[in-house]
């Protein structure tokens, strides 16, 4: 990590999932390989947190970025870290093709249900009954449809993978989220095909909550949601 | 150098980019870039390269960005819709300066239109395309060995100026056989260095390629960076061709396939002895107003022949003197003039201007 300070809101857990990723790159020894990717929303400025290269790309594409340099360096470790009206709104096409060839590439994915940096405004993953700025009395899954359950859908198409789903709201979720992201890093390492870890992270702003209350509503209804686990593991990933 | 080969114009084109180095190929189906996409499918796994079908032109140019920011040679293929779709892309490349080759094989618009040649894409191209206040460069071949040897070239911009480039044809330019002469292959790791390519941070400070800065004054100077740049581009790397100026009343400007077409339009009516003369620019954007600084006492008008309602028109406008009139003769949709066409209009224009 470099000394920049973070960017986000109080109560923003983006700040953890960011130093998770740190940390495990340390601890695997690859920061002179790896090429990280951030893309439009909350964390497209985190680049400035890290001491190592750099890609700053389209809303929604970092995917396809990430297969283009990885394509072209093949031993890099190459990872995009997106929020989730990036993966699964207008980059859905980019990710999930990406985890269908199997790209050698890590995807990170933070889950906080509503779009941060524009104020808000529902997300796919927005839960049913959950008030946005966009929906103002809540979803209505007969209008606006359903939340879409991002780990579950990569691991029923990415037939090499690894795919998990973690929460940032608890020294424990933490500690298991920690380990999600240096597996996902090693089934890059041992070519084993891609790699996703979904996060789910709080927004307080954006859900109009106190930061304890954002983590507890985690705990109590996005968890609910969202259940917590590895959905896939790879063939030659050791437990 | 040497070896002649009769080629079709997507052939030689895709050939060239692969001795010029460019060992990634990015692209989603359309008609007319088909012969070009399935040329690399074939030939770059020969040559130990890359060739990936994306799941739309969106992916396609954002996979380029990709490999381009890792600082190897990389091109994508397209048509109109698919262009349309990359402009996203674009936009970003232009921002990060990051260096790519994108062929725009022309197609008849608006909307989803047909696959008949056309022109149309002038104004997309030549002013950007995307949004922001930005430009790429844009080479307009009119012949299969111009297609070879202008993507040769199209990688040495891009990489000169780190701004992606523009190839602008139509699917007549592509699927025409002519002999070709091919330049020899360049191995692309006895390219130039990218040392600003993003590799992997080792022994070295670490590299960024960002489509945005940090700060407002950031984006204020990157602009400020861009504009000197395409300034730059400006001055050196306008290109032309032109014909039997020295005496002409009436001068014809058209690129592409409609100036392959002129051309012979221009001679016959030499022949007939009427003082005509062509201007073919070669690059698009930018556009070679130095060719309209020669003498032109003897003009009487200029005649823009162009497969559209009349784009690079407005490019002839602001470069020509002030009081010498320029005609359009043209349409889009698919409509492709013969040289008998272009001739007749040629000598309507030559009498209404007091010639003969």
């Amino acid at each position: 990590m470099s000394d920049a300070a973070t960017p986000y809101c109080p109560g923003c857990t983006h700040g953890i999932a960011h130093r998770l990723v740190g940390e495990a790159i340390d601890e695997l020894g690859i920061l002179e390989k790896v090429i990280g990717i951030v893309s439009a929303g909350c964390s497209v400025r985190s680049w400035r947190l890290y001491r190592f290269d750099m890609v700053l790309t389209a809303h929604g594409r970092s995917p396809a970025v990430a297969t283009g340099i990885k394509r072209a360096l093949p031993d890099s470790f190459v990872f995009a870290y997106q929020g989730d009206g990036d993966s699964a709104a207008i980059g859905l096409a980019e990710l999930m093709h990406a985890a269908l060839r199997c790209e050698e590439i890590t995807v990170f994915t933070i889950n906080n249900a509503v779009y941060g940096a524009t104020g808000g405004q529902a997300a796919p993953t927005t839960l049913i009954g959950q008030k946005t700025t966009s929906y103002p009395s809540g979803r209505d899954p007969s209008y606006a449809g359903y939340p879409i359950n991002m780990a579950e859908v990569i691991a029923s198409v990415s037939k090499n993978s690894y795919v998990a789903r973690v929460a940032l709201n608890s020294v424990g979720n933490i500690l298991k989220a920690k380990n999600a992201v240096i597996r996902a890093f090693k089934t890059q390492e041992k070519r084993l095909g891609f790699s996703f870890v979904e996060m789910l992270s709080a927004c307080p702003v954006g859900w109009q909550m106190t930061p304890l209350d954002s983590l507890k509503w985690i705990e109590e209804k996005m968890i609910q949601q969202y259940p917590l686990g590895e959905f896939k593991v790879p063939k030659g990933l050791e437990p | 150098m040497g070896e002649i080969d009769l080629l079709s114009g997507n052939e030689a084109l895709g050939e060239s980019a692969i001795r010029a180095g460019c060992l990634f190929f990015y692209g989603y189906p359309i008609t007319p870039q088909g012969e070009l996409f399935e040329y690399m499918a074939r030939r770059l796994p020969e040559v130990g390269g890359t060739f990936l079908q994306s799941e739309s032109e969106i992916a396609a140019i954002s996979m380029v960005y990709g490999t381009a920011a890792a600082g190897k040679r990389v091109m994508t293929a397209s048509s109109g819709p698919g262009i349309s779709l990359m402009q996203e892309g674009i936009s970003h490349l232009a921002a990060a300066q990051l260096p790519c080759l994108i062929v725009n094989v022309m197609r008849a618009g608006p909307g989803l239109g047909r696959v008949r040649p056309s022109q149309a894409d002038y104004l997309q191209a030549t002013r950007g395309g995307g949004h922001g206040d930005y430009r790429a460069i844009v080479l307009a071949p009119a012949s299969a060995q111009e297609m070879a040897d202008l993507a040769f070239e199209a990688f040495k911009l891009a990489d000169k100026y780190r701004n992606p480039v523009m190839i602008l044809c139509d699917g007549m330019l592509g699927q025409m056989m002519e002999p070709v002469a091919l330049a020899d292959p360049i191995d692309p790791n006895q390219l130039p260095p990218k040392p600003w390519a993003v590799t992997g941070a080792k022994g070295r400070e670490r590299n960024l390629a960002l489509a945005a800065p940090y700060t407002d004054e950031e984006l204020i100077a990157l602009n400020l960076e861009l504009k000197s740049k395409y300034e730059s581009i400006e001055v050196q790397e306008a290109r032309w061709e032109s014909h039997s100026l020295d005496d002409a009343e009436l001068v014809v400007v058209a690129f592409g396939t409609s100036a392959r077409i002129s051309e012979d339009a221009v001679l016959k009516a030499r022949k007939e002895g009427l003082k005509v003369g062509l201007i073919r620019p070669i690059t698009l954007w930018p556009f070679p107003k130095q060719a309209f600084n020669t003498p032109q006492e003897k003009i009487r008008a200029y005649l823009v022949v162009e497969m559209n309602a009349g784009q690079m028109l407005e490019d002839v406008l602001l470069a020509k003197r002030g009081d010498i009139p320029a005609y359009h003769f043209g349409l889009g949709g698919g409509w492709v003039p013969s040289t008998e066409d272009v001739y007749r209009k040629l000598v309507e224009v030559y009498k209404r201007k007091g010639g003969l």
